[in-house]
C-alpha cells in the first residue's frame, strides 16, 4: 500500500511551546489511522500541522507531493480538516454549511452531493433551512462530517469526533466513517482520547506522548499489548 | 392626510439612503469588527467622481453612474488593502484610529483636488411632483426609494444566492474556520470593503442633489446612518435598512408635526435614538443579543 498522506521529522511551536517534537507518521490509501494520547500529547497539533492552521517544519506529502502553505491551500488539494469542537458555522442553515464544503469544487454536482449526504445523514433532507447553531451536539458533528465529505476530500481528518457526545452518537459516527472507508475507499486520519472506540475503526494507530511517537502499529497489535493498553491507553 | 403620506414618501426617501449608508456600516461591521468613520467621506469622494465624469468627461449620468459604482468598488478594495489589512491583526482600536485617518485624508484630498466650492449636482430624476390619490409625490423622492431598494435588493441576492456571497458571510462569522474549507479569507474581507464603498456611493449620489457637493456633505448622514445601524441592530444588514427607514420617516414627521423640531433639531434627535437604544436594547431590532461564554 502507498501512502497518501506522509509525515516526515514533523516539529511545531506555539509561540515558545513546542507542541510536536518529529513526529513521524504514515496514513495508507484507502485506511482508516488513528492517532491518540494523553491531553497535551499534540494529538490536535498533528492535524493543524498538515492543514497547514499551525506554523510547522519537516516534511508533509500528500500523494508524494510537499504541502506548504495555510489551510486554503490544503483545502484545494483535498484535505478535509473537521476540527475539534463540531467545525460548524452556527449561524449558517445546514445546506449553506454543505454548500461551504464544496467551496473549492469547480464541477456542477454539488447540489447532487447535498441529496447524497442525506443518505447517510437522513435528518439534514429536512432540516435544510435550520440554522446550525441550534442543531443538537450530535447533529452538528454529523453535519461538520457531512460538510467535510462536500469537498470529495482525498483525506478526512476529524478532530476528537466524540468530544461530549453521547455514546450512541458517537458510536453512529463512527459506523458512518467506517462505512465511507469500506464503501467508498475514502482515506481518514483520525483524533480520539477515546482509544477504545478509536481503535475499533482503525487499522493502524499512532500513541503520542509529548509531542513524540511512543508506540505505534496496527490496531489489533496496540489492542493486545497489555503493557501498551496500561500505561497509554488507560483501559 | 395628504400631507402626512407626503412626508412618509419624503421619510422613506431620506431614510433609504441613511439605511445604504448604515448598511455600508454593517458590511464592514461585520467583516473587519470596527466602525468605518470614513465611510461618509468615502461616499462623498464617490460623488465627487461622478460630478468629474458627467460635467468634465460629459458622459451622461447612468453610464457616470455605473462607472462610478465600479470606481468606488476598486477604491474600497484598495482602501483595504493599503491602509486596513496592515493593522486588521492588531486590536480594534488601531483599525478604528486608522478609519477616522482615513476621514481626515480622503476629507483634505477632496478639497485638494476638487476645490473646497461648494457644486451643485444634477439629480437623475425629473424635478416636479405627480399625484396619486390626492398625494403629491416628487419624482427625486419616489427615484431615490427605488435605487436604494434596487440596491439593497441585489446586495441582497448576492449574499443568499452566490457562493462568493456565501463564502463572504463564512468568513464574517467565523473566518479559521472559512480558509479550513478553502475560502481566501482577506480577499472576503477586502471584497466586502468594496461592496460597502460601492453602497457609500449609491447614498453619496443620491444626497448631493439636495445638499450640495461638498467634502464635508456626508457627515451628518453618517451620524443618521450610525443611528439607522444602531437601532436595527449593529450586526443586522436587514436590521440597518428597516432602522434607516424608520429613521427617516420618524423625522421627517417630527420635523412637520412637532414644532420645536423643526430641521435644526433633528441630528440630536438622531443622537437621541443612539443613546436611547444603547440603554434599552443594545442588540438593537434585529440583532442578536450577545452572549460571552466565560
Amino acid at each position: 500500500m502507498t501512502a497518501l498522506l506522509e509525515l516526515r521529522d514533523v516539529e511545531a511551536r506555539y509561540g515558545p511551546v513546542q507542541a510536536l517534537r518529529g513526529i513521524s507518521i504514515s496514513v495508507p490509501e484507502g485506511s482508516v489511522v488513528a492517532v491518540l494520547g494523553a491531553n497535551g500529547a499534540g494529538k490536535t497539533t498533528t492535524l493543524r500541522a498538515v492543514s497547514g492552521t499551525v506554523r510547522r517544519s519537516g516534511a508533509i506529502l500528500l500523494g508524494g507531493k510537499p504541502l506548504r502553505g495555510g489551510p486554503e491551500s490544503a483545502a484545494k488539494s483535498g484535505i478535509a480538516h473537521v476540527p475539534e469542537g463540531r467545525g460548524t458555522f452556527t449561524e449558517l442553515s445546514v445546506v449553506e454549511n454543505l454548500r461551504l464544503g464544496a467551496y473549492t469544487r469547480r464541477d456542477r454536482s454539488v447540489k447532487a452531493d447535498i441529496e447524497r449526504m442525506s443518505t447517510y445523514f437522513p435528518w439534514i433532507s429536512e432540516r435544510g433551512e435550520q440554522r446550525a447553531g441550534t442543531l443538537s451536539g450530535g447533529e452538528q458533528q454529523m453535519l461538520a462530517l457531512a460538510r467535510a465529505l462536500m469537498g470529495r476530500p482525498r483525506l478526512l481528518m476529524l478532530d476528537e469526533p466524540s468530544l461530549g457526545l453521547a455514546p450512541l452518537v458517537v458510536r453512529e459516527i463512527f459506523r458512518i466513517v467506517r462505512e465511507l472507508n469500506e464503501k467508498e475507499g475514502l482515506t481518514v486520519l483520525v483524533v480520539e482520547q477515546d482509544a477504545r472506540i478509536a481503535l475499533n475503526a482503525a487499522s493502524s494507530a499512532y500513541v503520542l506522548e509529548v509531542g513524540k511517537v511512543a508506540v505505534s502499529g496496527s490496531s489489533a497489535e496496540l489492542r493486545d499489548d497489555e503493557a501498551v493498553r496500561r500505561s497509554y491507553l488507560g483501559y | 392626510m395628504a400631507l402626512f403620506w407626503q412626508q412618509v414618501v419624503s421619510g422613506l426617501a431620506s431614510g433609504g439612503i441613511y439605511g445604504a449608508l448604515a448598511l455600508a456600516l454593517v458590511l464592514i461591521h461585520r467583516a473587519t469588527g470596527v466602525i468605518n468613520f470614513a465611510q461618509g467621506e468615502m461616499a462623498a469622494f464617490s460623488t465627487y467622481v461622478l460630478w468629474t465624469l458627467t460635467a468634465n468627461h460629459g458622459l451622461s449620468y447612468w453610464p457616470a453612474f455605473v462607472l462610478t459604482l465600479a470606481l468606488s468598488f476598486a477604491g474600497g478594495v484598495a482602501i483595504h488593502q493599503v491602509v486596513i489589512r496592515p493593522v486588521e491583526r492588531g486590536s480594534q482600536i488601531r483599525v478604528v484610529i486608522v478609519t477616522i485617518g482615513l476621514l481626515l485624508l480622503l476629507n483634505g484630498l477632496m478639497t485638494w483636488i476638487w476645490s473646497g466650492e461648494i457644486r451643485p449636482v444634477a439629480s437623475p430624476f425629473p424635478s416636479g411632483t405627480f399625484d396619486i390619490g390626492g398625494v403629491a409625490l416628487a419624482y427625486g423622492d419616489v427615484g431615490t426609494i427605488a435605487v436604494c431598494l434596487a440596491a439593497v435588493i441585489v446586495l441582497w441576492a448576492f449574499f443568499q444566492f452566490t457562493k462568493v456571497g456565501l463564502a463572504l458571510r463564512a468568513s464574517a462569522v467565523n473566518p479559521a474556520e472559512a480558509r479550513l474549507v478553502g475560502v481566501r479569507v482577506p480577499w472576503m474581507l477586502g471584497l466586502g470593503w468594496g461592496l460597502a464603498a460601492m453602497l457609500g456611493a449609491v447614498a453619496g449620489v443620491l444626497t448631493a442633489p439636495t445638499t450640495l457637493l461638498t467634502p464635508s456633505m456626508m457627515q451628518a448622514i453618517l451620524i443618521y446612518a450610525f443611528a439607522a445601524a444602531v437601532l436595527g441592530g449593529i450586526d443586522s444588514p436587514i436590521g440597518a435598512v428597516v432602522g434607516g427607514l424608520i429613521l427617516g420617516v420618524g423625522l421627517s414627521l417630527l420635523a412637520t408635526y412637532v414644532d420645536f423640531v423643526g430641521t435644526e433639531l433633528q441630528l440630536p434627535v438622531a443622537l437621541l435614538v443612539i443613546l436611547i437604544v444603547l440603554l434599552v436594547k443594545p442588540a438593537g431590532l434585529f440583532g442578536k443579543t450577545q452572549v460571552k461564554k466565560v
